[in-house]
């Protein structure tokens, strides 16, 4: 038995993580890839002046596809899509994809409060966020753009995360409707992001 | 049925084309959206409907909201791999014209402009080159004009420019002074710095490249390809286009007007 579902069915999960993303991202993302049914969006803070290895490392450990969008790139369901660096990655109203090169948001671009409020203008009740590990305070904002639109959104219990102070943030202000070690959100994303029957 | 803020943010475009003739209609929405909300806080209105009061009543409240509404923050040699595919497959065939006109389009405050100059002249090519600068933001010209940076940000230029494939350093081509860079006034004696708008005007001149960077991703589909049009138009056959690093012709009704030079690199040549 979950502890959380959405009330009604996903059609997009918006993810957000830093400091330790990767070791979250590699245990979370391959798990959900196998019966993935809606898109996945994922911001992770980068390095703006290198090429991100996010995509090569996730790619051979995902059963989905695993791809950086290109702008006006429609959101396809059953697609792990990865933010690319030094851009801010949005998700327009007609479900594509936007970008900005608009100023970084608490010295992020990517900025995770940037999608996540820009997912949840679009997906409203049917959007679930996700604030994964992070040494700073992006993500918290977005999340709660998330509640105030009738979405779910799950954070990892900062005592657990890597670095506490992004879900902490998430916690303080989103209100979200769970809070879990990682393996609990693996859980209750898998059941929310499955292929029906 | 749309939201109170939906039926605002329309109106207030509309207000904004019919009183200062500058179209944000067919911009994309989400990040048009964070824009006008940055500028309604700084301008200190409670909704978008204020702003648009405020705009409507006082030309001052427009020239500060566009400022909001239209600067990017780019930097010079942004992704020095774009540039070094231009050394090395552009390069080449502009070397063949006995002049050259070239279009940086939405200049914003000239980072790609000063990129350009200083490939231009490292190739030998920059004083047979006429180049256009335009935008839409007459503050941001005046900025390319003067071609000031902060010097805090030119560690990361001068980076840029050395992985691009320069052969000596960005320095040659400034001067350092009370915290600022200044670039070498002889960078533009060819360049013509000048108020274009890819949503409303037309095509001025005949050009071998167009460079419209991160430029197209503000714009709406339909607003996309009626700027790719115009390019499409002001270049000649065989004139290369240099798109941003997510842009793509793939979704665009003028895809079938360029080839593909190289797409990593995001460099397309017209047929």
């Amino acid at each position: 038995m979950l502890a959380v579902k959405p009330s009604k069915p996903a059609e997009a999960v918006v993810i957000g993580a830093s400091a330790g993303a990767l070791d979250a991202l590699t245990v979370l993302l391959p798990a959900v890839s196998r019966e993935l049914d809606v898109p996945i969006v994922v911001v992770v803070h980068l390095s703006p002046r290198s090429p991100s290895l996010l995509p090569d490392i996730l790619r051979p450990r995902c059963a989905c596809e695993v791809k950086e969008p290109d702008d006006k790139e429609p959101v396809r369901r059953g697609v792990i899509w990865l933010a690319p660096a030094d851009y801010h990655l949005l998700i327009d109203a007609g479900r594509t994809f936007s970008f900005s090169v608009d100023e970084p948001v608490k010295f992020s671009r990517p900025s995770i409060d940037v999608l996540f409020e820009s997912a949840a203008e679009v997906y409203r009740d049917r959007l679930v966020g996700v604030v994964l590990t992070g040494a700073n305070d992006d993500g918290a904002i977005g999340a709660r753009a998330i509640r105030r639109n009738g979405g779910l959104v799950l954070v990892q219990d900062p005592a657990l995360a890597e670095a506490p102070e992004m879900p902490r943030a998430a916690l303080s202000l989103a209100a979200p409707q769970f809070v879990g070690a990682l393996p609990q959100i693996v859980e209750t994303l898998t059941a929310i992001t499955r292929r029906p029957g | 049925m749309s939201s109170a803020e939906e039926i605002e943010v329309r109106l207030f475009l509309d207000a904004i084309f019919l009183r200062y003739h500058y179209d944000f209609r067919r911009y994309s929405m989400a990040s048009l959206k964070r824009r006008i909300t940055a500028a309604r806080l700084h301008l200190g209105c409670e909704t978008v409907s204020a702003l648009q009061e405020k705009l409507l009543h006082d030309p001052d409240t427009f020239t500060r909201l566009l400022q909001y509404l239209t600067i990017q923050v780019s930097d010079m040699f942004r992704d020095p791999g774009f540039f070094r595919a231009m050394r090395e497959r552009v390069i080449p065939e502009l070397k063949t014209y006995p002049s050259l006109k070239i279009w940086i389009a939405g200049c914003s405050n000239g980072e790609e402009l000063y990129s350009f100059a200083v490939l231009l002249r490292e190739e030998g090519l920059l004083d047979r080159t006429m180049l256009y600068a335009t935008d839409i933001n007459p503050e941001a010209l005046r900025k390319a004009e003067a071609g000031i940076y902060a010097l805090d940000r030119m560690a990361s230029f001068t980076e840029n420019h050395r992985l691009s494939g320069a052969r000596c350093s960005l320095s040659d081509y400034y001067s350092a002074a009370y915290g600022s860079a200044v670039f070498d006034r002889s960078l533009r004696k060819n360049v013509v710095f000048t108020d274009h708008s890819l949503a409303t005007d037309s095509v001025f001149a005949e050009v071998q490249v167009v460079s419209c960077r991160n430029v197209l991703i503000y714009f709406d589909r339909m607003l996309q390809d009626r700027a790719l049009g115009l390019v499409k138009d002001a270049l000649c056959r065989r004139g290369f286009l240099g798109l941003g690093a997510k842009e793509t012709l793939q979704f665009s009704a003028q895809a079938e007007s360029f080839r593909e030079l190289s797409l990593s690199d995001r460099w397309y040549q017209k047929c």
